[in-house]
C-alpha cells in the first residue's frame, strides 16, 4: 500500500503538448509503471492526435470517460493552471496535482473557494495537490511530478515537504542509510494551496505500509503547526521535523511565495518549538534527518 | 511589489476611497508650488519611501505656512531617512507628497489581506488607528474586527457596516465608511493586491471619511496582467543587488553573515543557510539558482554573491534533479575562473550524474574543497573561513 497513489492509478495529463509537459510525462513514463499509468493527455486543438504513444482528448472529462482516468497532473502555464485545476475538478477527478509555479494568488482564491462550495452542495470532493509543488511518488509504483525518480526506493517511510529539493533531501538521506519510502508527498511553495501537512499525516497514519514519517516545512503561515496539533492527538507513528528558515529574515519572501514570515507564529523557531512540544522528533540539522528516523523505527 | 503611499492615494482614490487633495513633488520649488496650488493654511510634508514609520524618523512634517513648506521640503528630500523598517543605514528621501490638512477627529486602522487558514480575503478593523497595528494584535486582540470574504461574493454593505459601527464609525458617517472599505476591497481584488492597509483612516469634524495613509504589497506572480501596477516600480527603493539577480532570473536576498550560498530550490537554500548557522557561522545571502541553472547563470549568481565585501567563503549545494550535477560543476568551474575566484569554496552535489560532476571539480585543478553532505559542507567552509 501507498498513499493517494499506486501502480493502477490512471492518470490525464494536463499541458502534456508544451515543452514542460512532454518532457515530464517521458520521464514519469520512464518510471516503473509509468507507461500503464499515463494514459491520456488534454489539448482541445490536438484532440484526436497522440504524443508520445499517449492519446489527447479535447477535454479532461472526455479523457476519464475515454480511460478511466481519476487522477490528473497539470503543467499548464500560469495564466490558464487555475482553470485547469477547475476543469479536472468539474471532471469528478479524486485528486489533481498541479506542478505549475507561479500562478496568481487571486485565481487560486477563487478556485479554492468554488471547490469548497462545490462540495458542500453535495458534488464530489476532489483533492488538490500543489500548486508550485513537485507532485508525489510511490516508489517502484507510480511518480507523478518532476522529482527525479532514481533517489527512491520501495519502504516504509512518508515523507511530506513544502519544498521540492529538500523533500529530495530527505528521500536521499533515506535511500542511502537503506530505507526507502512508502510514499514521497510536495505540497508545495504557495500560500493558497491544496493538500497541507495535515492531510498527508492523516493519510500516513492509516497506511498499514507506513512506518514513520519524516515532516519537513518552512517559514510561514500555520500548516506545520496544524499539523503537529493533530498529530499530538491522534498520530500512532513517530515523526521526525524539520523547519527550514531560522535564518530568514522577517517580512522577505525567501523564494517560494508562502515563505514570508508575516506574524510571530509562522517563524521557523515557533513552528520548531510546538513540534516539540507536539512529541517530534525535531532536528535543527537535516543531514540528520534519515539517521533519526533510523533510530525511532 | 511594494509602491508609494501617493501611488496607493491615486488607486484608493479610483476605487471611491476618500482621499485628501495632494501633489506629488521631487524638488523644493516643486513643492512650494503645490502647497500653493493646494491653498488652505495647513499643509503635510510626507517623505515617500517603501518603509513604514516615516513619522517617528522624521519624514512627515505638518506645514503651517509656505515658508514652513519650503524648510520641511528642503529637510526631509535628500535625507538618509531611518525607520524600523529601513535597517540602520536608511533609505534616501527622493519624492515627497504634499498634501492639504485634515480635520482629524478619530483615526481608525482597516486593511485587506489574503487569510490562508480560511483561504479568503480577511477585512480587518480597528478603533486603534494610528498605532502599530502588531502592537494592538498583541496587547488588545479584541480591539480587532475581522470578517472573511469569498473572493467572487466581495465584501456585502452588511458586512462592511458590521465592521464599521464595530470600530465605532458614529452612525451618520458609517455609509461613507461602508463606501471606503468596499472600495478597499475592490481595488484589493482588481489590482491582484496581497496586502492593502490604511492606517489611518480618519473621521473629519464634518463626518466625512478619508484614508490618510495608504499601504500596498502586490502579489508578484500577477504582476504580468497590472500594466498600471507595474508602472508604479521604483527601482530606486530595491536592493541593487536583488534587482541584478532577478534580471538573471535568480531569486536572491542579502544577508548579514560571511558565507556566500548558492542552492537549487528554495526550501534546501534556506535549509543550507540554516545549516550554515547551526555549524558557528552566519549565511550572507539566500541564492536560489532554480532548476534550469546553465554556466551564464552560475557566473552571475558568483559575481552578485562576490560584490557583497563581507563575504569570505561560497558554498553550493545542489540536489540534482532534472538539472544533471555535471552541468552545475562545469558552471561552477567556469564561475569561479571567469570571477578570478579568491574566497575558499566548498561544493557539495547529490543527485543526478553526481559522479561526473565530482570529477569534473577535481580535474580543474582549481582548490575546491568538496563535500558529501550538508553538514559536512557547512564544517568545511565554516573552518575554511576562520
Amino acid at each position: 500500500m501507498s498513499i493517494l497513489i499506486n501502480k493502477d492509478t490512471k492518470i490525464i495529463t494536463q499541458g502534456m503538448t508544451g515543452k514542460t509537459g512532454q518532457f515530464h510525462t517521458e520521464k514519469c513514463q520512464e518510471y516503473a509503471n509509468g507507461k500503464n499509468c499515463f494514459v491520456a493527455g488534454v489539448n482541445p486543438k490536438k484532440a484526436g492526435e497522440s504524443l508520445l504513444g499517449i492519446p489527447i482528448f479535447g477535454s479532461v472529462k472526455d479523457a476519464a470517460a475515454e480511460t478511466g482516468a481519476t487522477v490528473s497532473v497539470i503543467y499548464v502555464p500560469p495564466p490558464g493552471a487555475a482553470a485547469a485545476i477547475w476543469e479536472a475538478v468539474e471532471a469528478d477527478l479524486d485528486l489533481v496535482v498541479c506542478i505549475t509555479e507561479g500562478i496568481p494568488v487571486r485565481d487560486m482564491l477563487v478556485v479554492r473557494n468554488r471547490m469548497k462550495k462545490r462540495e458542500a452542495a453535495g458534488g464530489k470532493k476532489t483533492l488538490l495537490l500543489g500548486p508550485n509543488c513537485p507532485g508525489l511518488i510511490t516508489p517502484d509504483e507510480v511518480k507523478i511530478g518532476i522529482m527525479p525518480g532514481h533517489i527512491h526506493r520501495k519502504g516504509r517511510i512518508g515523507v511530506v515537504s513544502r519544498s521540492g529539493t529538500l523533500t529530495y533531501e530527505a528521500v536521499g538521506q533515506l535511500t542511502e542509510i537503506g530505507l526507502g519510502q512508502s510514499t514521497a508527498v510536495g505540497t508545495g511553495g504557495d500560500p493558497i494551496n491544496g493538500l497541507k501537512h495535515i492531510d498527508i499525516m492523516r493519510l500516513f497514519n492509516d497506511d498499514p505500509d507506513t512506518d514513520a514519517v519524516i515532516m519537513i516545512g518552512e517559514i510561514g503561515g500555520p500548516d506545520e503547526a496544524d499539523a503537529a496539533v493533530w498529530c499530538k492527538a491522534n498520530m500512532k507513528k513517530p515523526i521526525v521535523g524539520f523547519i527550514a528558515g531560522v535564518t530568514a529574515p522577517a517580512g522577505k519572501r525567501m523564494g517560494h511565495a508562502g515563505a514570508l514570515i508575516s506574524g510571530g507564529a509562522d517563524t521557523a523557531d515557533a513552528k520548531l518549538a510546538i513540534m516539540e512540544e507536539c512529541g517530534f522528533t525535531v532536528t535543527r540539522d537535516p543531514s540528520e534527518m534519515g539517521k533519526l528516523i533510523k533510530k525511532l523505527i | 511589489m511594494k509602491i508609494h503611499e501617493y501611488q496607493g492615494k491615486q488607486l484608493l482614490k479610483k476605487f471611491g476611497v476618500a482621499v485628501p487633495r495632494g501633489v506629488f513633488c521631487q524638488s523644493v520649488d516643486e513643492a512650494v508650488k503645490a502647497a500653493e496650488s493646494l491653498g488652505g493654511n495647513l499643509w503635510v510634508v510626507k517623505a515617500q519611501i517603501h518603509a513604514g514609520g516615516r513619522g517617528k524618523g522624521g519624514g512627515v512634517k505638518v506645514a503651517k505656512s509656505l515658508d514652513e513648506v519650503r524648510e520641511f521640503a528642503g529637510q526631509i528630500l535628500g535625507m538618509q531617512l531611518v525607520t524600523h523598517q529601513t535597517g540602520p543605514v536608511g533609505q534616501k528621501v527622493r519624492r515627497l507628497l504634499i498634501e492639504e490638512g485634515a480635520d482629524i477627529r478619530k483615526e481608525y486602522y482597516v486593511a485587506a489581506l489574503t487569510d490562508r487558514t480560511t483561504q479568503t480575503v480577511a477585512m480587518m478593523a480597528s478603533s486603534e488607528g494610528g498605532m502599530d497595528i502588531e502592537k494592538v494584535a498583541h496587547d488588545t486582540p479584541e480591539k480587532i474586527l475581522k470578517v472573511f470574504v469569498d473572493p467572487e461574493e466581495g465584501l456585502s454593505a452588511k458586512q462592511a457596516a458590521e465592521l464599521a459601527t464595530g470600530i465605532g464609525v458614529p452612525a451618520a458617517s458609517v455609509d461613507s465608511a461602508v463606501a471606503a472599505l468596499q472600495g478597499l476591497f475592490k481595488c484589493y481584488m482588481e489590482t491582484d493586491a496581497s496586502l492593502a492597509e490604511i492606517n489611518p483612516l480618519i473621521l473629519e469634524g464634518n463626518g466625512n471619511i478619508k484614508a490618510i495613509d495608504a499601504k500596498f504589497n502586490f502579489d508578484s506572480n500577477a504582476l504580468y496582467r497590472q500594466p498600471e501596477i507595474m508602472a508604479f516600480r521604483d527601482l530606486d527603493e530595491e536592493d541593487p543587488d536583488e534587482l541584478e539577480a532577478s534580471k538573471h532570473d535568480l531569486s536572491y536576498i542579502s544577508l548579514d553573515g560571511n558565507i556566500g550560498c548558492l542552492v537549487n530550490g528554495a526550501g534546501l537554500a534556506m535549509a543550507t543557510m540554516d545549516t550554515i548557522k547551526y555549524f558557528g557561522a552566519e549565511p550572507a545571502n539566500f541564492l536560489d539558482v532554480g532548476g534550469g541553472a546553465t554556466t551564464e547563470k552560475v557566473t552571475s549568481a558568483f559575481q552578485i554573491m562576490l560584490k557583497n565585501p563581507k563575504v569570505k567563503g561560497i558554498l553550493v549545494n545542489i540536489f540534482g534533479g532534472i538539472m544533471r550535477c555535471d552541468t552545475i560543476a562545469t558552471g561552477v568551474v567556469a564561475a569561479a575562473r571567469e570571477t578570478h575566484l579568491s574566497v575558499p569554496l566548498v561544493v557539495r552535489m547529490k543527485g543526478t550524474n553526481e559522479d561526473i560532476g565530482k570529477k569534473i571539480l577535481s580535474d580543474s585543478g582549481l582548490p575546491i574543497i568538496t563535500a558529501d553532505s550538508m553538514a559536512d559542507a557547512a564544517t568545511k567552509i565554516v573552518a575554511a573561513v576562520k
